[in-house]
């Protein structure tokens, strides 16, 4: 069969960084073909020059055997190229109805696309109430949203940023099932991911990236993960360590903690109860918005909880602020990087000092020791090998990647007894997230407590003793991790709500 | 009808006219603000159309001319202001006080030669055996066009949010920018547009005070009701029927307020005028302090800055 989409030599520089260099490609109709790579790579700038939001710089483009250079998204869409994104590019305050019509050239009337809407999801098995907000909606129920916005306009290409990243296992199981019933009528379907057991089992073709080149064409079926993995990181990878680890004595212990949501559409604390022993590693999974940033935030003394709800060692911080925790050894490591693990403008000096001086001496008489902040600073850049021309370079001018080695290295380094890590390798390419994931282990092999909260099952799988899940703000009772099925995990999870697989 | 010395009816017709440019710049505002732009330069938008405004009605002869150059002259200066926050990026809330200070300098300097002049007078509509009614006649047919234009795009900003393509951008583009981008809408334009429609509101808002409300030409004579304008679109939700609300408390208590001190009670005269920002801001805190917990009604993206950089 001919060629749907054909990409021949594209190339684009930004300032500093040439994201794609004659990348050259091809797609046929009703084919799945996996777009690998690192993140950095250059997976998101090529699908952004397909959907017409970024212009290439040289190479050209084939579509359905005609020249396609699309001007805007517009141009693209109707052309029949189609993308569901990474980031939703949906509005929160809308209805869902709402947000279909803004992706459509010309959408019919509200009440006819509502049914339209309602026939569509159905069909494929994703169900919706188009009147309901945006807001309101699960990680999940949103994805859907932009598939079947995707679906109305008849695609023939439909591209798909990184779309399981927020979903449960068996939320993917149904999204599977919605591409192949696509793929087999004829859509073709170009899949973005770095997770490398689901390309092994939806693709048909796949094209690797690395460094903004194509690295290798293959088909997924025939290689092992880790072949894949080697040729996107293009060097050996290391497996992580999993010492011995000995349980001690329950360092800290959690008792009916509840939270009002901190934002419109967040979710709430309902009774969250568990034990942490010195030693071990609990790893928390839930997709994201199901109340892990609430969690940390109590956990970390942002949000001061009900007396007698958080026990540290027997006794009750329940009301400590962080720098209260932080000196009695709770330290924590929030999620996002740039404005709240770390203040982007302030260099990172100032950046270990924000939460380094309770446990480290980097103050006197309460003067700044320069001296004692910026030995810290480095010791933290040349132990977790985070890539800097030094410690005076302002957090924002660091990568995803290597920012987060620091956060996290600038805890490690305080020697805490309990420390409280969310999505501790969330856009960080595979070397560097084992480097993470070793350094929470070895801190746990040390004696020290460890929650990982993380949407990353095989990561949580990786290093932690025993598993819980979280869900619409309620955590279930921890289990251990060894044994613990994929299946069982998503259960856990509040597997899928309310949907089906479609009906052949 | 005669209350404790007030006179209700009349009280409920001069309302009208005294709310009308506060409501004309607050729906503008409504509209900026829906696209995602925080405009704090309503005040120097509204007195460059009322000297503007003035001052083209007294060179032709014709309020109608006025109040075209009144919006013009809105708009003009909202498109400035949308140069330089869309274009160039600068701080929306700076830029937005600056265009004020800005807005009330030039105006008095243009200003200048129209002090003590009387504009030509905008005559009421003639409804004819309508205005005989009584009660109503007097409440809902004494007045002149601008007033009905006012609570007509009232009506029409609501249907357009609500119900148009035009409008669903408009808001999508205020709720989140970068979707709206992704998926191929031009945020600047429609901010462009927003602002100006705003700014010609604002400036229409003007003349109406300067060419029949007061009817003269002073320094400073909008005396702040741009910065109500502002209060009242935050305390109204973003909802087009609040502010029409709003506007007409201000509006009513500044006209109970003049008929108080005329009846001659024994209330200081300061305290008088001080009441309808007064009680505008009461109710604006009440109105906040009894929302849903966590419920924002503003856009998402208000006052944040866009680039397509990304």
């Amino acid at each position: 069969m001919s060629e749907l989409l054909k990409i021949e030599g594209l190339t684009k520089a930004y300032p500093g960084v040439v994201a794609n260099d004659g990348v050259g490609f091809s797609v046929r109709p009703g084919e799945v073909h996996a777009l690998l790579g690192e993140n950095g790579a250059g997976k998101s700038t090529l699908v952004k020059m397909i959907y017409g939001l970024v212009k290439p710089d040289a190479g050209s483009m084939q579509f359905a055997g005609q020249p396609f250079a699309p001007a805007d998204p517009r141009a693209a869409r109707a052309a029949g190229v189609a993308m569901v994104f990474q980031h939703f590019s949906l509005f929160e305050a809308l209805n869902v109805a709402e947000n279909v019509a803004l992706g459509m050239e010309t959408p019919p009337p509200m009440r006819q696309l509502a049914a339209r809407i309602r026939e569509i999801s159905t069909a494929y098995g994703l169900p919706l109430d188009p009147m309901r907000l945006v807001g309101d909606l699960s990680a999940g129920e949103r994805q859907r949203v932009e598939i079947v916005r995707c679906l109305l306009q008849d695609p023939k290409l439909l591209i798909m940023d990184e779309p399981t990243s927020v979903l449960t296992p068996q939320e993917v199981e149904i999204l599977f099932h919605t591409l192949r019933k696509l793929s087999s009528e004829g859509t073709a379907i170009l899949y973005i991911s770095h997770k490398l057991e689901e390309i092994r089992a939806l693709c048909d073709g796949a094209t690797i990236l690395r460094g903004g080149k194509v690295v290798a064409s293959c088909d997924p079926r025939e290689k092992t993960a880790r072949e894949l993995a080697e040729l996107m990181v293009g060097a050996e990878l290391k497996v992580t360590d999993r010492a011995e680890r000995r349980l001690g004595d329950v360092v800290l212990s959690v008792r009916e903690l509840s939270l009002a949501p901190m934002s419109q559409f967040g979710p709430s604390l309902k009774g969250v109860s568990f034990d942490l022993r010195a030693g071990e590693v609990l790893g928390i999974g839930g997709v994201a918005g199901n109340g892990q940033e609430e969690l940390l935030a109590t956990l970390s003394g942002e949000r001061p909880s009900a007396a007698a709800t958080v026990m540290l060692n027997g006794m009750d911080i329940s009301g400590l602020g962080p720098n209260g925790r932080r000196a009695k050894g709770l330290l924590a490591a929030p999620e996002e990087r740039l404005g709240h693990a770390a203040v982007p403008a302030m260099s990172l000096t100032e950046n270990a000092i924000l939460t380094g001086t309770m446990r480290k001496p980097l103050t006197r008489h309460g003067f700044v020791d320069q001296g004692a902040a910026r030995r810290f600073a480095e010791e933290t850049i040349a132990a977790f090998d985070v890539r800097t021309p030094g410690a005076h370079v302002a957090a924002r001018a660091l990568s995803g990647g290597n920012l987060q080695k620091f956060v996290i290295g600038r805890e490690v380094l305080q020697a805490p007894s309990v420390l409280v890590v969310n999505q501790p390798t969330w856009g960080v390419d595979a070397a560097a997230a084992a480097a993470i994931r070793q350094a929470l282990l070895d801190l746990a092999a040390q004696g020290a407590a460890v929650i990982a909260i993380s949407q990353d099952l095989d990561e949580l799988m990786e290093i932690s003793d025993r598993f819980a899940a979280l869900n619409e703000g309620r955590l279930s009772a921890p289990r251990p991790m060894q044994g613990l099925t994929l299946e069982e995990i998503g259960l856990m999870l509040g597997g899928a709500h309310g949907m089906q697989e479609a009906q052949p | 009808m005669i209350v404790g010395g007030i006179d209700v009816i009349t009280l409920t017709a001069t309302l009208m006219g005294a709310s009308t440019p506060v409501l004309l710049a607050a729906t503008g505002e409504l509209v900026a603000e829906k696209s995602g732009v925080l405009n704090l330069g309503v005040e120097g938008m509204m007195i460059i159309g009322a000297v503007a405004g003035f001052a083209a009605a007294v060179t032709t002869g014709n309020p109608v001319l006025g109040f075209v150059a009144g919006a013009l002259a809105g708009a003009l200066l909202a498109t400035l202001f949308a140069a330089l926050t869309q274009l160039l990026l600068s701080n929306q809330v700076a830029t937005g006080l600056a265009l004020t200070l800005f807005g009330l300098g030039l105006s008095a300097l243009i200003g200048k030669g129209y002090e003590g002049v009387r504009p030509p007078g905008t005559p009421k509509l003639d409804f004819g055996p309508l205005s005989d009614i009584p009660v109503l006649g007097r409440i809902l047919f004494s007045h002149d066009w601008v007033v009905y234009l006012s609570l007509l795009l009232v009506a029409l900003v609501w249907f357009v949010l609500r119900f148009t393509r035009a409008g669903l951008i408009l808001r999508a583009v205020g709720e989140s920018h970068d979707a709206a981008h992704a998926l191929g809408y031009r945020v600047v334009a429609v901010r462009f547009a927003a602002l100006a429609f705003g700014g010609a509101l604002a400036g229409l808002g003007g003349a109406y005070l300067s060419l029949v409300r007061v009817p003269q030409w002073t320094e400073g004579m909008t005396a702040g009701a741009g910065w109500i304008a502002l209060a009242i679109v935050v305390f109204a939700s973003w909802r087009p029927w609040r502010v029409l609300l709003g506007a007409y408390l201000f509006g009513g208590i500044t006209a109970l307020q003049l008929q108080l001190q005329a009846a001659g009670y024994a209330i200081p005269v300061h305290i008088l005028s001080m009441a309808p920002y007064l009680v505008t801001i009461v109710v604006l805190v009440i109105l906040s302090a009894i929302h849903r917990h966590g419920v924002q009604a503003a856009p998402a993206c208000l006052g944040k800055p866009f680039h397509a950089s990304s």
